[in-house]
């Protein structure tokens, strides 16, 4: 069994609360994980001392990780990383970096892990459409999703070691485009509400809008809706060639469920839809179905909910 | 001038039903088409080339039935396309993939590498950064629109917004769908690419160390609960609260 490291999820500038659930991965796979902290200020590795299952802390500590460029992070990290098989967070930036990372090596990589059984690892491929699992022999480099696992508790005591780490940076960022609208990112909801084609309208978008405020969700559309409209940007699209997501609960607006969009989404732990076809495949994959018009069931669904919690 | 390689991967058609037989997936009755971001890349690859001149190679590695999807670049206005494979290859891991691109890439004496953001079977992203990594160059992923001068400016999403970030070359970009449309190929197009030849190369890829073990279905849900009209939006509320606790 090789050394297990896992390194935390950092999120504005702290540790996302998902690295609990890597120290949960790296047991299933093996071993009590060593916790690497990247940071530009040691003091945010206070926050998981108490973690439980843990055999020591690093926290590395260098300017790169204050930006976004891969080869900074994967060059800075792989210094001060011993060997082992290193678990992080499937997220857009912890992928690059993950992949880096064992081209550094020379070990292979495997992204997307949602079921480890010792040293086989379970993937969907196909978006979900099916899962491929894989045994590694060795050493090798792991991404885990998010909501998958559960957290370890707290109840540790580790103590922080500090590493002062420089990384290779190779590329330039010249301006950032702030995003204009302050909504989350379906990629990282929790909840996610979504239209489709059915909504009739980019317009009544803000019908889903006025759902995802009350229940802190993002909004999300289907291809159809993004190739129909060009006020629905890509960024919003759920479904194999858009984003996967995994959210604790997914309600589908006026969606019919096409393969494309179920490969995105079928793995949300809870999913509604809301359509007024019956027959509608998206019903087949619904926990609860609503067989109604969104105009009919919205306004119902709104008032509920801001009632139970507002 | 720059040379610009872009990588292009054959995937089932996105629209496919995907079934397992045994315990491997079974593709003998599936649509095998580009991987819907390589055509993103292509298009950029092809502005770049537009922009500096230079020009296009698409890449693709796989036996003799992924060449469609290099004839069809072609027919999109790649210049050069080829192919890499060895017959003693099956299953290549990570690191032999990348230790085969590397090699060809560096064999190709390439400025700039295209690809896409992932391919639609694996979805897993990793060839773009891998690579780059092997090459000593820098990478920029997810990246929906490209400005090219000696170097290539990219948008990407970040945290706080898009940004635009200068990547100097060489380097490897992964593309995402863009804000732009990427074009078809066109008559003539399709008719030089009927006769364009495919170069095939080899390459020496290190031993797996990741193998597949088996495929399966995801596990089928429990039927769920179906509610007739608006009016029981509020019922599936108060359920979302006490039964599903997601509230």
């Amino acid at each position: 069994m090789t050394n297990m490291i896992v390194i935390a999820e950092l999120s504005k500038g702290s540790i996302h609360a998902s690295t609990a659930e890597l120290v949960t991965a790296a047991h299933a796979f093996g071993g009590e994980p060593t916790l690497v902290v990247p940071c530009t200020d040691a003091s945010i590795a206070d926050s998981v001392k108490s973690l439980s299952g843990i055999s020591k802390i690093i926290a590395v500590k260098s300017d790169v990780f204050d930006g976004n460029d891969s080869s900074g992070w994967a060059s800075a990290l792989d210094s001060a990383l011993p060997s082992g098989t290193i678990l992080c967070l499937a997220t857009t930036r912890s992928k690059d970096v993950a992949a880096r990372l064992a081209a550094r090596r020379n070990i292979s990589v495997v992204q997307d892990v949602i079921r480890i059984d010792g040293t086989n690892l379970t993937s969907p491929i196909y978006s979900g459409k099916a899962n491929q699992t894989v045994s590694v022999s060795g050493e090798a480099v792991v991404t885990v999703r998010a909501n998958v696992f559960d957290s370890a508790g707290n109840g540790g005591n580790c103590d922080v070691s500090v590493v002062d780490a420089s990384g290779d940076v190779k590329t330039a960022v010249q301006e950032i485009m702030q995003r204009a609208s302050t909504r989350l990112d379906v990629s990282e909801a929790n909840i996610v509400i979504s239209g489709g084609r059915g909504m009739g309208s980019p317009a009544n978008f803000v019908h889903l809008e006025a759902v995802a405020d009350t229940i802190g969700a993002a909004v999300g559309a289907s291809r159809a809706a993004v190739d129909t409209w060009a006020e629905i940007p890509h960024s919003m699209q759920v479904g194999q060639t858009g984003k996967t997501v995994n959210p604790n609960l997914y309600i589908a607006v006026g969606i019919s469920g096409a393969i494309q969009h179920l490969a995105g989404m079928r793995s949300s732990k809870y999913i509604v839809a809301i359509n007024k076809d019956a027959d509608a495949a998206i019903f087949q994959h619904a926990d609860y179905g609503i067989v109604a018009t969104w105009e009919e069931a919205l306004p119902v669904f709104q008032e509920a909910l801001s009632a139970m919690l507002g | 001038m720059p040379t610009i390689v872009v990588l292009v991967k054959q995937v089932p058609d996105t629209n496919a039903k995907i079934m397992v037989q045994g315990d491997r997936v079974d593709l003998s009755s599936v649509k095998m088409v580009m991987s819907p971001y390589d055509e993103f890349a292509i298009e950029t690859a092809i502005r770049h080339k537009e922009a500096t001149d230079g020009t296009v190679t698409a890449l693709t590695i796989g036996g003799p039935g992924s060449e469609k999807i290099l004839k069809d670049a072609k027919a999109i206005g790649v210049d050069n396309i080829v192919r890499v494979w060895d017959d003693s290859w099956s299953d290549l891991d990570s690191n032999a993939l990348q230790s085969i691109l590397s090699e060809t890439i560096q064999g190709l004496g390439a400025t700039v590498v295209y690809c896409g953001k992932s391919a639609a079977d694996t979805g897993a992203g990793s060839t773009g950064p891998g690579l780059a990594e092997r090459l000593g160059w820098g990478n920029a992923s997810n990246v929906i629109g490209a400005e090219f001068t000696d170097s290539v400016t990219v948008s990407m999403p970040v945290e706080s917004g898009v940004a635009k970030i200068n990547v100097a070359l060489p380097a490897v970009i992964s593309c995402d769908k863009g804000d732009f449309k990427v074009r078809k190929p066109n008559v003539k197009g399709i008719m030089m690419a009927k006769k364009a030849k495919v170069e095939l190369m080899s390459a020496t890829a290190p031993s797996s160390s990741i193998n597949i073990s088996s495929h399966s279905m995801p596990p089928a849900k429990p039927a769920g609960k179906t509610f007739e009209g608006g009016a029981s939006a509020s019922q599936v509320a108060q359920l979302l609260r006490d039964e599903a606790n997601v509230l």
